[in-house]
């Protein structure tokens, strides 16, 4: 646990992070929600650093175990998610678009 | 944790925004994806430079291997018309991976140096609870949506009753937990309850309602990663945390909108409970059945035609037959367009992903406010799998279930064509005056056997024959 991060900042970015992420998701299109979905399960497995960071300091059996399966939990949505998204997209062709 | 790595995380957080902002169209939106891997290595690779050399490498490389292994051939081999439930796991993976981070961290806490703050207790207590309960519900959205688990919304007497009571104990639990830290006793009280109530959550949700309980698990899931972001310190995760559960907020009002229906509602509801009473009235009114035959006759002589597509359509894997004819129209001169209403398919946009892959291009593919004005001017609309969002009673049938519920409004054109198997009542079992109506024709069968039969019939006009 870091001793310097102070709550106070924590909240103050979660409160304009929070904002900025509704004004920037109010402008995706109802076509690409499903796309956005899978690409925000992509960037929640950021949670791989904060369980990497378990694993990394851990002294204890418990902390070790559940930190390794929270790395794989991790890892499928980070790998998977931004594949998945990408496999995705490339299928979404304008009219006059090639299908690579 | 020095200069640099928080540098790293800042770069990071900024190419995780940007990558959101450049899905707000398709030409750019892959260039999202890019900006969403090149943040995320940066993070990663950031963490593990700084807290080199760690402890228990092997363990770290096996996980991220394995984790690779199962995640690779999820993204290859899913198909789009299983992307539901393939973001239902998801969501459960990344819930479980914060409720287990936050366990991990109270234990270890509890037997470290330093006491545990009630700040830190509470941030703790609300990513295990949110993160658990996330976990089970998700596993059960994806039974639900793979057809291991009933769809059928399952109450009883009382079941709101007992899930509240549930969850105020699960509250009461945390509460005290984080005015007293190290009662210990309580914490797996709280793990059990979450886990439990997350099922409960879930049961009494049918499957029409799977869009948006998707879209709040998202929601969920992110805000667990949030709090993950407060109990490590780490900004990075509180901003993605943000993101998502903004996301995920957003993306359900809208389905509830589409919908006509409160959250609350969504919840504790049990919506194809309520209806099952209101689907029988007296039937002596007409319909009108028609053949392939006659309806590429009109098509054939139609200038305007927009395409309704419904999840009917997937189920029967009609999509490329539907798309040669969209084609076949279009090379004789008529301007077809498809009608995409939010709720179709099995999760927010699900359909255009559909007819993607189907290579209809994607602006042929109108949502319903851009569309609607239009059904007027419009020689044929083709009804393909798609039922209640038609339904023209939710406009003008105060006693329907679905009134106030914005619909694409099909029987303005000249002609309807519905393909649908029978005049079994849908998902829901509302009755849709649409196939009672005089321009409205019947296709019965199966959809791609019947948009197959129509692309021949229309191939033999164009041959002459």
């Amino acid at each position: 646990m870091e001793e310097s991060f102070n709550l106070v900042t924590g909240l103050f970015v979660f409160m304009l992070a929070g904002f900025v992420g509704f004004e920037v998701i109010r402008r995706v299109p109802q076509m690409l929600h499903t796309p956005l979905m899978s690409l925000t399960n992509a960037l929640s497995g950021i949670a791989l650093v904060g369980s990497v960071t378990i694993v990394a300091t851990s002294t204890s059996t418990l902390a070790t175990v559940l930190g390794t399966i929270a790395i794989t939990a991790s890892t499928i949505n980070v790998v998977g998610g931004f594949w998945i998204t990408d496999r995705m997209l490339r299928m979404f062709k304008g009219r006059g678009e090639k299908k690579s | 944790m020095n200069q640099g790595v928080q540098v790293a995380y800042l770069i990071a957080a900024t190419l995780f925004v940007l990558s959101l902002k450049w899905m707000s169209a398709p030409p750019t939106a892959r260039r999202g994806v890019l900006a969403g891997e090149i943040g995320m290595a940066i993070a990663v690779f950031a963490t593990i430079f700084t807290i080199w050399p760690p402890r228990n490498l092997g363990w770290i490389v096996a996980a991220i291997l394995l984790g690779s292994a199962i995640g690779v051939p999820m993204a290859v081999f899913m198909p789009m018309t299983a992307m539901p439930q393939r973001i239902a796991l998801s969501h459960a993976f990344g819930a479980l991976a914060a409720a287990l981070v936050g366990t991990s961290e109270y234990y270890s806490a509890l037997n470290g140096p330093h006491e545990l703050s009630h700040f830190m207790m509470g941030a703790i207590g609300f990513e295990v609870l949110l993160g658990f309960l996330t976990f089970t519900g998700s596993l059960m959205a994806f039974g639900k949506l793979q057809g291991v688990l009933p769809q059928r919304p399952l109450t009883y007497k009382g079941q709101n009753a007992v899930n509240f009571t549930l969850f105020g104990v699960a509250v009461i639990a945390l509460v005290w937990l984080v005015a007293v830290p190290t009662a210990s006793f309580l914490f797996p009280l709280v793990i059990v309850l979450a886990l439990v109530f997350g099922v409960l959550l879930i049961i009494p949700i049918g499957g029409a309602d799977m869009p948006t309980v998707i879209s709040l698990l998202n929601s969920y899931a992110g805000l667990a990663g949030a709090a993950m972001g407060f109990v490590l310190g780490l900004p990075v995760l509180i901003v993605v945390g943000a993101l998502d559960g903004a996301s995920g907020l957003i993306l359900s009002m809208i389905m509830c909108r589409a919908m006509n229906r409160s959250f609350t509602n969504v919840l504790f509801g049990a919506f194809g409970q309520v209806q099952a009473g209101a689907a029988v009235e007296d039937d002596d009114r007409i319909v009108r059945s028609s053949n392939p035959e006659e309806a590429a006759m009109i098509l054939e002589a139609a200038q305007r035609v927009i395409i309704v597509p419904g999840y009917g359509m997937a189920v029967a894997q009609a999509q490329h037959k539907v798309r040669e004819l969209s084609d076949m129209l279009t090379k004789r001169g008529c301007n077809v367009q498809f009608a995409i209403h939010p709720v179709a398919g099995r999760m927010p946009g699900h359909m255009n992903v559909l007819l993607a892959e189907a290579d209809v291009p994607y602006d042929l593919l109108k949502e319903m406010d851009e569309i609607n004005p239009e059904f007027a001017q419009t020689d044929v609309a083709l009804v393909i799998g798609a039922n209640d969002v038609t339904n023209p009673a939710a406009r003008t049938d105060e006693s329907s279930p679905i009134y106030g519920m914005p619909v694409l409004d099909v029987d303005k054109a000249g002609t309807v064509f519905v393909v649908k198997r029978s005049m079994s009542p849908g998902f829901a079992g509302i009755d849709n005056p649409l196939y009672y109506n005089e321009n409205t024709m019947m296709l019965f069968g199966d959809a791609k056997q019947v948009t197959n039969d129509l692309v021949a019939e229309l191939a033999r006009a164009a041959a002459g024959l």
